[in-house]
């Protein structure tokens, strides 16, 4: 690990990058491929909740939503993570104890990420001792900003330290970066500093994750992977709450990272509503009808 | 130099804005005498869907608008109607219609609109009731919006007849998503743009173009549909809604009468339709 060459990371050319990400949303997709994409991007998901007004009781309910997402079809995937704050994350590792779902927390004051490096330190290792498997930490944004690229690595470096086994997924909140340039850059600091996964947005901020900032992240990806051979994870978050969505998705991770990549250990959905829409997707293509919100358990 | 005219693009109405449907797919209108009056847009189910999506959306907080202000917003579509009267008149004259007979629809239209305008705010006192019960409770009931509507049209008496079917519905607080009449949708797809220049919150209405046979399946089926009405008298197509609609238990109501002209064709049972009758049972004397 070293800090990156920000004097060779590539500029980007904003238009291209809009006009490419245009052609992802216009394949068509057969309806087998359809349902096997539906099928891969539920497993994708992390079923979020972030909210100042959650109880021990709604993260429950949401981790039994993960496990059960809808008993009455057969055969679809249990979703990849849990993702929630740091004192919510032992009632959720207690709800799924005994399943193969992950259990994520937000970390180093969420979501702003203004808070000390010691406060930031103690919050992750805090989420990490009660039993978080992966921590979604924030950069600090002002510091980018500021051009402080030194500080920004640092504290990713220190966090990833104290995750121990937990995996680090690095959420650049590319809404207040500005640019594409510095969605890039930033994708570089985190990358070198040691984050398992890129993330876009913490889902507070609008815009929150666009097609075009993750297509410009997946790219740092694929350099990264062809100078190290090493596969780091992509995680586009907020504002992803429709099928056809998250198919965009798939389609321009295949066409970007190639097949590889097209699993949850690489891959992750941050949403929350995006679930029963997949679900109302599937429902409708046994049944042959629209689907009504009122047969899907609540988010 | 001889002017060329520039003739009007018409499409859907979808969550008050104007798209082109989905499909890109398009039928034409013809005249009597087989001359080319307009394409339209031969909607999808896809087009449907997105409708109801909006309709689903919006549908609380119109039922949640008060009586009074529903009723001011559709006195506010017959003021529109009025100032825009030659137009409509003219576009069903293209379609057939003596001028005497386009200018009593468009006219009956407007009233038509005042009328359950005024009905807003009380529908409600004349079918509520206070029941009788031999216990020790306040029984009362009154009327619920049942939600999203979806209408076919009735093929004749495009502009009338739709009004006719829609105004009752969404005067009681439900959203809906229509057909237009197959035949001459050309008055009801322009009335959209009335609808859009009045205070109709985006997606109460939604008024979809296109073919009765493909689209027909879809209205009675989709489970977010709570009530659907037909106009017409195919026997067959009747018993498809039926069959269908039985999926969610949705609401069928088959308007077979042709005569939208006359003055049995508007009353309060028309808001009746669709709605929910809710009784309460209010302890007393615990």
């Amino acid at each position: 690990m070293s800090f990156p060459n920000l004097l060779t990371v590539p500029k980007i050319d904003k238009t291209g990058v809009e006009e490419r990400v245009n052609r992802f949303c216009k394949r068509s997709i057969k309806n087998s491929s359809k349902t096997h994409g539906l099928h891969l991007a539920l497993s994708m998901i992390d079923l979020t909740t972030l909210d100042g007004k959650d109880t021990p009781e709604n993260v429950k309910r949401m981790c039994y939503k993960a496990n059960h997402l809808h008993d009455s079809l057969q055969g679809i995937p249990k979703v990849a993570a849990v993702c929630v704050y740091p004192t919510m994350v032992k009632y959720a590792k207690k709800e799924l104890k005994g399943t193969k779902i992950n259990v994520a927390s937000v970390a180093t004051g969420f979501p702003s990420g203004q808070s000390s490096l010691d406060v930031k330190l103690s919050d992750t290792k805090f989420a990490v001792n009660e039993g978080a498997d992966e921590i979604d930490m924030v950069i600090s944004r002002g510091k980018f900003l500021a051009g402080e690229y030194n500080f920004v690595y640092d504290e990713i470096a220190s966090v990833k330290e104290v995750c121990g086994k937990a995996h680090l997924k690095v959420i650049l909140e590319t809404g207040e970066l500005d640019t594409l340039d510095n969605v890039r850059k930033a994708s570089e600091i985190a990358i070198y500093a040691g984050a398992d996964f890129i993330k876009t947005s913490t889902g507070k901020i609008n815009p929150a994750s666009t097609m075009s900032v993750a297509y410009v992240m997946l790219n740092a990806i694929k350099d990264y992977y062809k100078q190290t051979g090493i596969k780091i994870g992509m995680k586009p978050a907020g504002g992803i709450s429709s099928s056809k969505i998250a198919l965009q998705y798939l389609v321009m991770l295949n066409e970007t990272l190639g097949h590889e990549w097209m699993n949850k250990d690489l891959f992750r959905f941050g949403a929350s509503s995006l679930a029963n829409d997949i679900l109302m997707q599937l429902q409708r293509q046994e049944s042959g009808y629209y689907e009504s919100i009122d047969y899907f358990s609540k988010d | 130099m001889a002017r060329i005219n520039v003739l009007k693009t018409y499409k859907n109405f979808i969550g008050g804005k104007f798209p082109r449907t989905e499909s890109g797919r398009y039928f034409q209108i013809k005249n009597g005498n087989e001359e080319l009056l307009a394409n339209m847009c031969l909607s999808s189910r896809k087009d449907f869907r997105n409708a109801v999506v909006v309709a689903r959306k919006v549908q609380k907080s119109w039922q949640n608008a008060t009586a009074l202000n529903r009723g001011q917003v559709l006195y506010r579509v017959a003021e529109m109607l009025e100032s825009r009267k030659s137009q409509f008149i003219e576009e069903l004259m293209m379609t057939g219609l003596s001028k005497s007979h386009a200018k009593n629809e468009v006219e009956l239209s407007i009233d038509r609109l005042i009328y359950y305008a005024g009905w807003s705010d009380k529908f409600q006192q004349v079918f509520s009731s206070v029941n009788p019960v031999a216990s020790n409770h306040f029984n009362f009931s009154l009327l619920q919006s049942v939600g999203v509507v979806s209408v076919i049209s009735p093929n004749d008496y495009s502009l009338l007849g739709m009004i006719s079917v829609i105004a009752p519905i969404i005067v009681g607080g439900n959203t809906c998503v229509i057909l237009s009449s197959e035949k001459n949708p050309m008055a009801s797809i322009s009335f959209a743009e009335v609808l859009n220049t009045s205070d109709v919150p985006s997606g109460v209405v939604n008024i979809l173009t296109g073919k009765r046979k493909e689209l027909l399946s879809h209205f009675a089926s989709h489970k977010d549909v709570n009530a659907i009405i037909y106009c017409g008298d195919n026997n067959q197509e009747i018993k498809e809604i039926e069959h269908l609609s039985s999926e969610n238990l949705k609401r069928v109501k088959i308007y077979k009468h042709k005569n939208w002209d006359h003055n049995s064709s508007q009353s309060p049972f028309f808001i009746e339709t669709c709605q929910e009758l809710k009784t309460i049972w209010h302890p007393n004397k615990v």
